[in-house]
Formats: C-alpha cells, structure tokens, sequence
C-alpha cells in the first residue's frame, strides 16, 4: 500500500490527518456549500452582504417552494426523467447485442467495427451538430423528446458498446463453447447464458449513462426550443435569465438539478466507478 | 429486438438434417448471427453518428442558412477562416484549456494519495470529494460565475481582505479563459482522483514492500515503483482530460458565451455561435470550424486506437 499507513505512524501524525481530512474536504466543497447556504436564506441576506455567513433566517421550504411556483422548474424536471430513462434502456439493451456480437463472433468485420464505435464515441459534438439537426428537422423530431432521446441513445451506443464489449470478453468463452456443442441457439445463449452473467455491466452502464444523459447541456439547447420538452439543465440557464439576481432561488434551483445524479451516484457508487474507471485497473 | 432473437433462433435450431447440411448451417450460423446482433445498434449509430461527420465536412464546402438552397463555395470557408480573429483567439484558448487542464492529472493524482489510507470513515470522505463530477456543468458554471463576482463573489472577499480592489474575473479579456478552465478544473480533478485511487487499490503490495527492502522512500518510491504500475489509470486520465478540455463549451455557454468581445470563445463554442445563433445561421462556415475541431480531436482518437489495437494484439 502506498503511501505508508497512517496507522503505522506515530500519533501526532494520525491526529494530524484525521484533523486535516475534514479541513481539506470542507475547502474542496465550499463552492457547494455556498450554493447551500445561499439557497435557503431571504433575499435581503444576499442584498445585505451576508454571503456566506450564517443566513439571518432558514427558508429551505420557502425558497424550494418559490422555484416550482414561480417557474416551469417542475415541468423541467419532469421534461429531464423523460429524456433521461428511455435513453438508458434503448442504449444499455442496444449495446448488450452490438457488445455481444463483436465479443463471441470472431469475423474479420469485429475489430474495425468495434474501433468505429470507439471512435465514433469521442468525436466532438460539433461536427454532428449541423447534420443531426438537419435530420431531425426533416423527420418532424425537432424539438421533441423523442427526437432528443434517439440521438443520446444512438451517440451513447459508442461508449457502451466499448464498455459491454470488453465485459464479454473478459467472461470464460468455453461457457458458450459447450453451449454450442451442446446445441443451444446462438440467441439463447445470448439470452440464458450471457445477458444474466453482464448484470453488473449493465448497472454500471445505467447509473453511468444516466448521469452524462442528465447533464447534458449541448443537445437540448441544439435539439430542444420549447418548454414544453426542456430537460432541467437548459432550464436552470433559462431561470437563470428569468430570476435575475435572485440568487436565492438560482441557487435552489441549480441544487434540485443537481439531486438526481448525486443520489444514484450515492446508491450505486460501486457500479458507478466501476463504470468510470473502465480499463483503468487492467494490469 | 426479438424479431432478431427469433431470426437467429430459427437459423441455429437444427436438431437431425443430415451432417453435411448440418455443418452447412453450422458454418453460416456463426458467420450470420454477429450481423444479426449488431443490425439495429449499428443502423442507428451509422444514421446518427457516423454519416453526419462526413455530411458536416460536405456542408463545410457550402455556404448555407439551413434552410434555402446550399451553394457550392469550395475551400471559400477555409480561406476566410485564416483571416478570422475570433477563429484564433477560439483555437489559442483551445490550446490554453489543453495544457492547464493537463492539471487534472497531477492534481487528481496528489488527492488520491492524500485519501488512499484507511481510517474510519475514509469511503465517505472519497465519495464526497468525488462529488463534483456527478454535477452538471452548467451548475458548475453557475456556482463559478457567482464565486467570480467582484461586488459579493468570494474572489471579491479574498481582495477585499488585502484591500485590494478585485478583478472582475469574467470581465477581464485576459482572465476570463483562466477563470473558466478553473471552474473545469474542479469536476475533472475529482474526476482523475477517482481513476487513481482505483489504480492505487491494485498496486501489488509485494513490489511496495521490495521497494521498501530497497530503501526506496517518498519521491523515489512514487516515481519507481508506483507510478508504472498507475500506468492503465494515467492513460485512461489523459485521454479523457483530453476529451474534456476539447469538449468545453457547457461552462462558456453559461459563465460568458464567449465574451467579453469573443475572449473567452473556444472552437466548440465558436461553431455553435457561428451556426446556431443570433449572429446568423452560418451552417457552412460553422461546419468548417466543426471540420477543424474534429481534425485536432482525430489526433488523440488514432492514438487511443492505435493504443488499444496494441492491447488487442498482446
């Protein structure tokens, strides 16, 4: 283990650690702890100058409340989990079939078309924007949520697909081997074989996409115009106009979009860096 | 989804032909159903990924609102961005966001090794220190701008302290790219913390302790011993501090869209204004710009995937 434990330490190093840890952790998260703070004092805190001591009054109901009742907050929101779970499924069910046939199949096509989709996953945004625009335009899927869901889905099939790919193939191929010799369909091995021993992959996919999915920013504002299909992201920006130097209630609202990736990244942590950390722990 | 299951099915359920029919289907099983599993990811990744690069870098030849008719201008879009100020000041940030979120790295690494210990509690404070990057940019840009905000912002405080009268950040032509890389520093630190404290939990505990035998200490010991087998995580950091830094437009979009007089623009968010906004509907020219950010991006692209065709031949 490196570096040396610290239980190997003398005291005064131990007590010195478990003294910094809090410190250096309370440095690291002032800008949210500010935005904390900020969101549940009145208005004449901030006007007053009391930034970031103590609020002269606690109003996380009052503030909270005003968002949703002063703006389209909750129709945001709503617009985000409706972006957000369909993308999850098509790209995470997707990626198990594309990951599946480039991980079992050995064909001269796997290797170049599992680089395309490698490649196709860390092209910049900008060079699809014009075209995917274009296209959802002529198909009627401008600004809608459907529309938006496609092309996240599709654009996502990249990483995933390297993600399932590389799960698959680390699994013991002779399972399908004696599967097949066996006699068993290509098609229930995939389904009784393999699609129960990838479960891990797939939450680690799901948590992971829903994250990016959530806080994409880019495609709404290219792909979305109204309300009525603006997920919360774009809508925070949009108060943001909306409560000038309210920062009482801009704060409260960037939080609230703020609090469905934290709590699935604290209710699956585990699968979520495993997600992450993808290829990185590969000796 | 299932009409492929069952297509796949109904070719390998062949129990009792005769042998040579049998190893007929069973040679044509295996060469059929890859194309089968792939058939609807890869319709979709093709009709939303793959031919819209080519489509961008054919539109970048024309000079298009989006709607009227396209005309043809040739390299006409290419030679005017030689001479477009606002297209190198955007590609000299590019290069400054590159090198100063390279931070990332170093800095990812350093908190890493401040947490790699196991005292009580210590999971949580990693999850908290984590948790930067579960949170959406533009929230992040939001809590930057109000931070930069020299009337009530923290920089403003900080000045205020030495008595200093305090830059308006944001405002400032010559600070306000540093401000923003600073913003996206932050989630991306977390994010490379993370990595390493991955790869720390599988350093061999045996080479530490050959190490240690050895009198390697401190420096010596993160240098020799370490930082080899952090390898995996050190290229994983880069590539994707890389892809970030080339990424940034979220945090410019909502801290300056650009400003102040195009200062703090970036490519990505340069074609977004050149195509998308109320400077006019510029398709071709955006596409250009487009063009030339996915040319800088093809660089890294062919070396991870030179890099893992290595992997795949070992």
């Amino acid at each position: 283990m490196f570096p040396k434990p610290i239980e190997n330490s003398s005291a005064g190093v131990r007590t010195g650690y478990q003294l910094i840890l809090p410190v250096a952790l309370f440095i690291w998260l002032l800008p949210l702890l500010a935005i904390f703070l900020t969101s549940i004092r009145p208005a004449a805190d901030i006007n007053a100058g009391n930034i970031f001591g103590i609020p002269s009054d606690f109003l996380m109901v009052e503030n909270y409340l005003a968002v949703f009742q002063q703006s389209k907050a909750g129709m945001y929101l709503w617009n985000s989990v409706r972006i957000t779970i369909p993308t999850v499924i098509l790209t995470v069910g997707l990626s198990c079939l594309t990951g599946y046939a480039l991980s079992v199949y050995r064909f001269k096509w796997a290797i170049p078309l599992f680089f395309i989709f490698v490649a196709g996953n860390f092209v910049p945004f900008q060079i699809l924007m014009v075209p995917v625009r274009d296209l959802s335009v002529n198909t009627g899927l401008y600004d809608t949520v459907t529309g938006l869901v496609l092309f996240h889905a599709a654009f996502q099939l990249g990483f995933c697909t390297l993600f399932m790919r590389n799960f698959i193939k680390a699994l013991p191929y002779e399972l399908i081997e004696s599967a097949r010799i066996d006699g068993v369909g290509e098609f229930k091995i995939f389904w009784h074989l393999v699609l129960p021993l990838v479960k891990p992959a797939i939450a680690a996919l799901s948590v992971l996409i829903f994250t990016f999915i959530w806080n994409d920013f880019f495609w709404a504002t290219v792909l979305i115009q109204g309300d009525h299909a603006l997920p919360i992201t774009a809508g925070v920006r949009a108060l943001n106009g909306q409560f000038v130097s309210q920062w009482h209630l801009v704060s409260a609202a960037s939080l609230l979009a703020a609090v469905p990736p934290v709590v699935m990244f604290f209710a699956m942590q585990k699968h979520f860096i495993a997600g992450l950390t993808l290829g990185a722990t590969k000796g | 989804m299932s009409s492929t299951g069952s297509a796949a099915t109904a070719l390998t359920d062949s129990s009792g032909p005769p042998p040579g029919d049998r190893s007929w289907l069973y040679r044509n099983r295996i060469k059929l159903a890859p194309w089968l599993f792939l058939l609807p990811g890869l319709i979709f990744f093709f009709i939303y990924v793959i031919a819209p690069i080519f489509q961008s870098i054919w539109i970048s030849f024309y000079a298009w609102d989006g709607l009227g008719e396209k005309e043809w201008v040739g390299m006409a879009n290419y030679v005017e961005l030689m001479d477009d100020d606002r297209f190198y000041t955007s590609l000299i940030n590019n290069v400054w966001w590159l090198v100063l979120y390279m931070l990332a790295v170093p800095a990812g690494l350093a908190i890493a090794l401040f947490l790699n210990q196991t005292v009580t509690g210590i999971r949580l404070y990693k999850s908290l220190f984590f948790f930067p990057f579960v949170i959406s940019q533009v929230v992040v840009g939001l809590i930057f701008s109000w931070f930069y905000n020299p009337d009530f912002g923290i920089v403003g405080i900080i000045w205020g302290f030495f008595g200093a009268q305090p830059p308006a950040i944001l405002a400032d032509e010559d600070l306000v790219t540093f401000g923003i890389i600073a913003a996206g520093l932050w989630p991306q630190i977390a994010y490379c913390m993370i990595l390493y404290l991955t790869g720390l939990n599988n350093v061999s505990p045996d080479q530490v302790e050959a190490g240690r035998l050895d009198n390697a200490k401190g420096w010596k010991m993160l240098w020799y011993v370490i930082l080899p087998q952090l390898k995996p995580a050190t290229f994983i950091a880069v590539v994707v501090t890389v892809i970030g830094a080339l990424r940034s437009f979220d945090l410019i979009a909502i801290m300056t869209a650009g400003g102040p007089y195009g200062s703090s623009n970036v490519l990505a968010y340069y074609m977004f204004e050149t195509a998308l906004s109320e400077y006019g509907f510029r398709m071709g020219y955006g596409s250009a710009i487009a063009t030339v950010l996915f040319l800088i991006m093809l660089v890294y692209i062919s070396f991870f995937l030179w890099r893992m065709y290595q992997d795949e031949r070992g």
